[in-house]
């Protein structure tokens, strides 16, 4: 027999031990470890698709025009024409998603119109403001503006 | 010898088609579940933001819509997007007047404030999805990141709620969900604008004071108004590498 194996039994024995070691490390980084974790950076990967799963509220303006035709050729031309039908009328994905029930209620104009349009130092001066207890402040401002074209010929 | 190399041929022939294959299935396997939104590629895009101050109104649609869309506690500290106002005299740019009640939820009503010799404007304010963002750094446990498309979210299954993010964040735009103990803040609508929607802020921005863009899409509208505008970001001694640039931002803002 060469020297070298001649005691090799010790050897053995540590090589054991540190291969079960080894294992033992790797099943427990298995179990603690999440699926795809490290996949893009230090984070699991799933978190994206959890955060992506959350349902949309606010269906959108292109959800809006495919019914309600009417409405956008009232707003052609109008300084309304690009808000967003939500920006007003709330979140509307229900009634997309319900194709047209769960309708929502209409706003009140004594509400809705001063948060844009009360009179503020703080708003751009080119924006149109009116102080809204002067503005007429008894009948509802649709009244006499339409909300979705505004302007009074 | 023709044998041999024939032999050769085939058996690294297996070798590799084997190992290709093996390769491929082991993507599927670390991939784990499909992805909910099949057409979207997160290399595809990096957002960010443009607000416009010079056109916000602070009519608050922006932080109703965010609560309403993210289901944000509607208590008043709880915000993944506020409006901010600020008065300054025009000689003491150190110590502009702020104040966001209830952060905007309500409007701006009252005009008592108002004073003639002192500029006033409203500033919005959000995550600003920074590249190199100083609360993905301390995260001890890698439940917030910056995603591929460049959008900084939280893995709330992961989060300890240890609120170093909250206090790392220079922008102050974190806090803690009191509901589940995780930290939480704006995703970007990560949910929207992964299905080709726009944020709810916004969406129902009447004055489209703020406008997302995909700074890797050439043909988005964001590179015109970056390009025709002179934009800022917050706090850029940070660099945070922000990605929501304000047009019209006064030297005042914090």
């Amino acid at each position: 027999m060469s020297g070298w194996l001649r005691d090799k039994a010790h050897l053995v024995r540590m090589a054991v031990l540190f291969a079960l070691g080894i294992a033992a490390f790797l099943a427990f980084r298995a179990v603690m470890v999440p699926e795809g974790f490290g996949r893009y950076g230090h984070y699991r990967a799933g978190a994206l698709d959890d955060v992506r799963a959350r349902p949309v509220r606010y269906a959108g303006r292109a959800a809006c025009v495919d019914c309600h035709s009417d409405v956008v050729a009232a707003r052609h031309g109008s300084r309304h024409e690009r808000i967003g039908c939500e920006a007003c009328h709330g979140p509307l994905m229900a009634h997309v998603a319900a194709q047209g029930g769960e309708k929502p209620t209409r706003p009140d104009s004594r509400v809705l119109c001063p948060r844009c349009h009360a009179a503020s130092p703080w708003k751009p001066k080119t924006y149109p403001q009116v102080v809204v207890a002067e503005h007429s402040p008894d009948g509802p401002c649709t009244a006499c503006h339409k909300a979705h074209a505004p302007k009074m010929s | 010898m023709n044998n041999e190399r024939r032999q050769f041929l085939r058996e690294t022939g297996k070798f590799l088609v084997l190992t290709a294959s093996a390769s491929v299935a082991w993507e599927a396997v670390l991939a784990g579940r499909p992805e909910t939104a099949p057409n979207y590629k997160t290399a595809d895009h990096w957002w960010g933001m443009v607000i416009d101050i010079e056109s916000c109104i602070g009519c608050g649609n922006c932080v109703r819509a965010c609560k309403e869309e993210n289901d944000v506690p509607r208590t008043p500290t709880y915000f993944r997007t506020w409006v901010e106002r600020y008065r300054v005299e025009p000689d003491d740019l150190e110590h502009p007047a702020v104040d966001s009640p209830n952060g905007g939820f309500d409007g701006f009503n009252d005009r008592a404030a108002a004073d003639p010799t002192a500029k006033h404007f409203f500033v919005p304010k959000l995550c600003n999805h920074c590249a190199h963002s100083p609360c993905v750094q301390v995260c001890p446990v890698g439940a917030t990141f910056e995603s591929p498309d460049g959008v900084v979210l939280v893995d709330k299954t992961y989060c300890l709620g240890c609120r170093y993010c909250v206090q790392a964040c220079p922008y102050g735009c974190r806090f803690i969900d009191p509901r589940t103990n995780t930290a939480d803040k704006c995703t970007l609508c990560y949910h929207r604008i992964t299905k080709g929607l726009t944020t709810a802020c916004c969406e129902t921005c009447p004055t489209g004071a703020r406008q997302l863009g995909d700074l890797k899409d050439p043909k988005d509208a964001i590179h015109t108004f970056l390009r025709e505008h002179h934009v800022l970001v917050l706090k850029p001694q940070m660099a945070t590498g922000a990605k929501v640039y304000y047009n019209g931002l006064d030297g005042s803002v914090r």
